[in-house]
């Protein structure tokens, strides 16, 4: 396996209408690592993420998986390179008109050569693999809000991408359910190696399960810090990384440094 | 990710040795890419297959899959089948998979004869339950606005009125206009044969006063201002933001309903007005150019008919019908379900709420209006 960063980001300027929200973006995922984007509302999270995704196109700079450009990309290879990353939105994206099962095999009929047995096992499997063993045959309007997300994961899972993006994973969720979607994460992790970015703000998940952060910041319209949560949270001289990191009791990974 | 030059494709060689069958997995296994099949062994049934993956370099859901296809050929042929060389993530995933299947967590959807007429039934009740219910709170809270108009939306009505009224205005002139030129074209055919082309006039002006530019209008603003109005409080709905509303105590109707009904309660008769106008200058056009009748003898031909009760009964009709579109489109809006699909279903059921009711107010008033002789 290459030693390759999953996803390497250089000079990424960011924006709509030609104005950047965020510019001179540098860095890089590390192939098995979770990795938070973090930052206040507003500071331009999702909006990277789109970028990444390519949902937008970046103003300046570029996004390369694996080394490979991905915003220079031409046509038919950004196909072959959009099957190697799931996303789950935020607000899971199943398609309503579908069973969970039909939602998991559409990727699979579009890039595999799979009959439809097999097709239907690998679905049985990835539910299985989120916690959702047996509801196939529901819709997602029959199914709880902790549950679509989970199913929007089996799908963002269906081609057993190399990196998985997570837009605001615990929005609107219960903590419980949070937590449990939190190691999920780290069980798709530890099975298949795979890559997650994770774009949130909640403190919970960042200390339990973030290898590293990147944190964004509005009026520098970019990266304020880097690196491990807990250290940060710890050492960081900067006044708005303490204010992140300290605005929520969280007494074991956030302790006195004042 | 992209491909590497030499990708060593995915391989299963098998391998018998005292009846124990040894299928050891190779290469890079990846579900978007062919993998090798799984042909059972014909001339000898072995008495157990073994799967080792010591040589895959890379592995997926893929290998799952084919693990999978062997372990269920094995259990089917009474066939022992060991899976303890495989890597622990893999057998975990097999496990998995084979238990998937067998767990479903029921779900009973079907319905019989009985119950789908009962329901139909029940739908039918609530619906005129809910409509009688919206009407009489559109009523309370009209009653409500008319003592207190200070807490009327005065600048939401106004520009409701330009959105349904103004705006409308090509889209009506150009209907009514062709309704006009049409029912010339068609009085012509019948009159000209009794040499009475002259009554086309009052053909035209009788029939776009009295009927059709109040109906033509309706409909035309019922798909136009009933459907946006239903998608826009629908809209509303998912957004909780009439929730927000009754949280603070306002009243939705007061705040989100009557200045839109009021709105269209006033422009519908403007409109109707106007498409009448066009679609007598329409009639006019087609009697100057294709029946040789001036325009002068044309309009003195259409008052000798026309008088201010066909365009009163014209106008009375017009303002049901606003209201009727109105009521229509507020109702299902704050009725829609919190969905995207919901909002979509509020619009078109709105416009067929719309639609079905001014017909039939519109034969209502037919009758009334021959009863009392109008």
């Amino acid at each position: 396996m290459t030693t390759l960063p999953a996803i390497d980001v250089t000079g990424l300027d960011c924006g709509y209408d030609g104005k950047a929200i965020l510019s001179g973006l540098n860095f890089s995922v590390q192939r098995g690592e979770i990795f938070f984007v973090i930052g206040g509302s507003g500071c331009g999270k999702s909006t990277l993420l789109r970028n990444l995704i390519g949902l937008l196109r970046p103003l300046a700079g570029q996004v390369k998986f694996s080394g490979e450009s991905f915003t220079n990309a031409d046509a038919a290879r950004r196909r072959e390179l959009l099957r190697t990353f799931g996303v789950l939105y935020q607000s899971a994206a199943l398609w309503s008109s579908l069973s969970l099962r039909e939602n998991i095999t559409l990727p699979l009929e579009e890039y595999t050569e799979l009959t439809r047995d097999e097709r239907d096992e690998l679905a049985a499997l990835k539910l299985a693999q989120v916690g959702l063993t047996g509801y196939e045959d529901y819709f997602p309007a029959e199914i709880s809000g902790g549950m679509k997300k989970r199913a929007g994961l089996a799908r963002a899972l269906a081609l057993d991408p190399e990196i998985v993006f997570f837009d605001e994973p615990s929005a609107g969720l219960d903590p419980v359910t949070s937590r449990s979607l939190d190691e999920l994460i780290l069980a798709i992790r530890a099975t298949l190696g795979t890559t997650c970015v994770v774009v949130s703000h909640e403190l919970d998940s960042i200390f339990a399960i973030a290898d590293r952060v990147i944190m964004l910041d509005k009026q520098a319209r970019g990266i304020i810090a880097a690196g491990d949560p807990r250290v940060l949270a710890r050492e960081s001289k900067d006044p708005r990384v303490q204010e992140f990191f300290h605005r929520a009791a969280f007494p074991e990974a956030a302790p006195n440094s004042h | 990710m992209p491909a590497t030059p030499a990708t060593p494709a995915p391989c299963a060689v098998l391998h018998e040795e005292d009846g124990v069958l040894t299928i050891a997995l190779g290469g890079r296994w990846r579900i978007t890419s062919p993998r090798p099949a799984w042909d059972p062994p014909t001339e000898r049934t072995p008495r157990m297959i073994r799967l080792r993956m010591d040589e895959v370099e890379a592995w997926d859901s893929a290998i799952v899959l084919y693990a999978f296809t062997v372990s269920r050929w094995a259990r089917s042929a009474g066939v022992g089948f060991d899976a303890s060389a495989l890597n622990p993530a893999v057998r975990d995933l097999l496990q998995k998979m084979e238990g998937a299947r067998e767990t479903i967590v029921p779900l009973d959807r079907s319905k019989n004869f009985f119950t789908v007429v009962g329901l139909i039934a029940s739908d039918l009740w609530t619906e005129k339950k809910e409509i009688s219910h919206f009407v009489g709170e559109c009523v309370i809270s009209a009653g409500y606005l008319a003592r207190n108009p200070r807490k009327f939306r005065w600048r939401d009505c106004l520009s409701e009125m330009q959105a349904c009224g103004a705006m409308a205005l090509p889209i009506v002139s150009l209907i009514a206009f062709l309704v006009g030129l049409t029912l010339a074209y068609i009085g012509a055919v019948v009159l000209r044969q009794f040499g009475a082309d002259i009554w086309v006039a009052d053909l035209v002006g009788l029939t776009m006063v009295r009927e059709m530019g109040a109906v033509m209008t309706a409909i035309v603003l019922a798909g136009r201002t009933g459907a946006a109005y239903a998608a826009t409080l629908g809209n509303m709905r998912a957004n909780e933001e009439i929730d927000a509303l009754e949280t603070l105590g306002i009243r939705p109707v007061d705040f989100l309903v009557i200045p839109r009904i009021v709105a269209l309660g006033v422009m519908m008769p403007l409109l109707a007005l106007y498409a009448n106008a066009l679609g007598i200058i329409g009639g006019m056009a087609v009697a100057a150019g294709v029946l040789d009748i001036p325009p002068t003898a044309y309009w003195i031909e259409m008052l000798t008919i026309v008088d201010l009760s066909d365009v009163s009964t014209g106008l009375i009709k017009a303002f049901t019908f606003g209201i009727i579109v109105g009521i229509s489109g507020c109702m299902r809006g704050m009725q829609a379900h919190r969905s995207a699909a919901g909002v979509g279903l509020a619009a078109t059921s709105a416009v067929v709420t719309a639609i079905l009711f001014i017909i039939v107010s519109d034969a209502l008033y037919a009758v009334i209006f021959n009863i009392l002789g109008w």
